[in-house]
This record gives C-alpha cells, structure tokens and sequence, in this order.
C-alpha cells in the first residue's frame, strides 16, 4: 500500500530515483577497491621499471592482467556513480543535466571497454 | 522583488573545520581520482599499441607529469582512507564527535605517511633499475 496521496502523485512530489541500489553499489564497489588498489600500489615498486618491454612483461602476466580488468571495472563503476552525484549536485538546469549525465555514463562505459580490450590484448598478443 | 544577493551556500562564509574539509576533500579527491583514471586507460591503450604509442604518455616523466603522478596518489591515498572512515560510518561506528575529529586527523596522517612511503618505494625501485 502506498502511502503517497492522490495529490503527491499527480503533483509528482516524492522520491524520482532508485537512490538505494545506487548507495549500495558505491559501497561494494569502493570495498573491492580498497583490495584492488592497494593490490596496485604496493605491485608497482616492484615491477622494476615502467619502460616498455617492462611494462608489457608486468601486465601480460595472468594474474595482473586479471586483477587489473577487475580493478578497471571497479574503479570506473564506482568514479560512475560518484560523478553522477556531482552532477546531480551541481548541474542545474533539467536539460543540461541529463545532458551532463549521460556524458558521463557513455565516457565511463568507452573508458572501461578501451581498458579491458587493452589488458587483454597486451596479455594475448605476445608482445614483448 | 529582485533577486537579493543572497548566499546560496554556507561555503565561503563558514569557518573550515576538520569534518567539513575533509568532505570537501572527499568529493575533490574523487573528482581528480576519476581523471586519472581515464589518463591510466589511455596509459594502458598507449602501452597496448607499442613501443611508439607508449612514447605519446613520455609526458608523464616531465615535469606536469610528475605534478600530476604527485596529486594523483594523493588523492588515491586520501580517498581510501577517508572512504575507510565513511564505511565505518555507514556500519553506524564512530560517529561521537570527538571520534569524529580523531577519525579524521588520523585519516590526515595516514595519508601522508601512505604517500611518502609509496613514493619512497618507487623512486628506489625504479633509481635501482
């Protein structure tokens, strides 16, 4: 049973968004996060060298290139989410919000897509 | 009546304190996290296009470049460890106000050391190489 009146639903008063499952996500993301990028951080002095052949040897190994992928999906979801809210923030004006929004949401999905193809095509192509 | 000059925000009028910084901070960190984050996809892509395509991301080496790894890591280690203090938040933890400002002084030091020590990693690894 709602518990919006008659009135409150044709003025459309009340909650617009799915506001729940999105401060759900933030959390799950952000706590794959911490283990993921802590993961890169304390990785990185030891690749030894960010030249190429380096480089390319770091990333190609399986469990890099796996835990990279995930962290780009985690990290792109999450920035998101958190760039959806700033905009819902600070972007005034209906339509150039939407607008706003989904820019964000079609550059977050090219980001993501360009690095997973990335990581998977240095672990694949034999590159060094 | 014409629009008085009315502040829309208590931002520029209020005294900085240590819970309204901080949040300040939070959101700025994670605003520059996410532009790192398309620079590390297009650091990937380069890398993924070979020796040559990787030579278009030397920059970072330079002098902005260097700026921009320093802010960067900054804003990583910040965002952590204040995201860090909101999942506690969020489980209903540390919400008494001196606890509040502790949280967040020791969210400030941690930081730091975090940040200093990964840079002292990476300049000795990679002064080593």
């Amino acid at each position: 049973m709602s518990l919006r009146t008659p009135l409150g639903k044709a003025l459309g008063l009340g909650s617009a968004k799915s506001g729940a499952g999105h401060w759900w996500m933030q959390r799950v993301s952000a706590i794959a996060l911490i283990v993921l990028g802590l993961w890169l951080v304390i990785s990185l002095p030891f690749v030894g060298g960010l030249d190429y052949h380096t480089a390319i040897a770091w990333v190609a190994r399986p469990i890099n290139s796996v835990l990279l992928m995930l962290l780009l999906v985690a990290m792109l979801y999450h920035s998101k989410l958190g760039i959806q809210v700033v905009i819902e923030d600070y972007v005034n004006g209906h339509g150039l919000k939407i607008f706003a929004l989904l820019l964000s949401v079609f550059v977050h999905a090219v980001l993501m897509v360009l690095g997973l193809y990335s990581v998977l095509r240095i672990g694949t192509g034999g590159m060094a | 009546m014409q629009s008085a000059n009315r502040p829309l925000s208590p931002f520029h009028h209020y005294r900085p304190q240590i819970t309204s910084v901080l949040s300040f901070a939070h959101r700025l960190s994670g605003i520059m996290l996410s532009l790192g984050a398309a620079i590390m996809v297009l650091w990937l892509a380069a890398l993924a296009g070979g020796p040559e395509s990787l030579a278009m991301m030397n920059w970072l080496g330079g002098l902005a470049g260097k700026a921009f790894l320093a802010l960067w890591t900054l804003a990583f280690f910040y965002h952590l460890n204040n995201g860090v203090r909101h999942l506690f938040w969020d489980i209903g933890k540390g919400f008494k106000m001196p606890t509040v400002v502790r949280s967040g002084w020791g969210v400030v030091v941690a930081t730091l050391l975090m940040w200093a020590l990964f840079w002292y990693a990476m300049t000795s690894s990679l002064g080593a190489s």
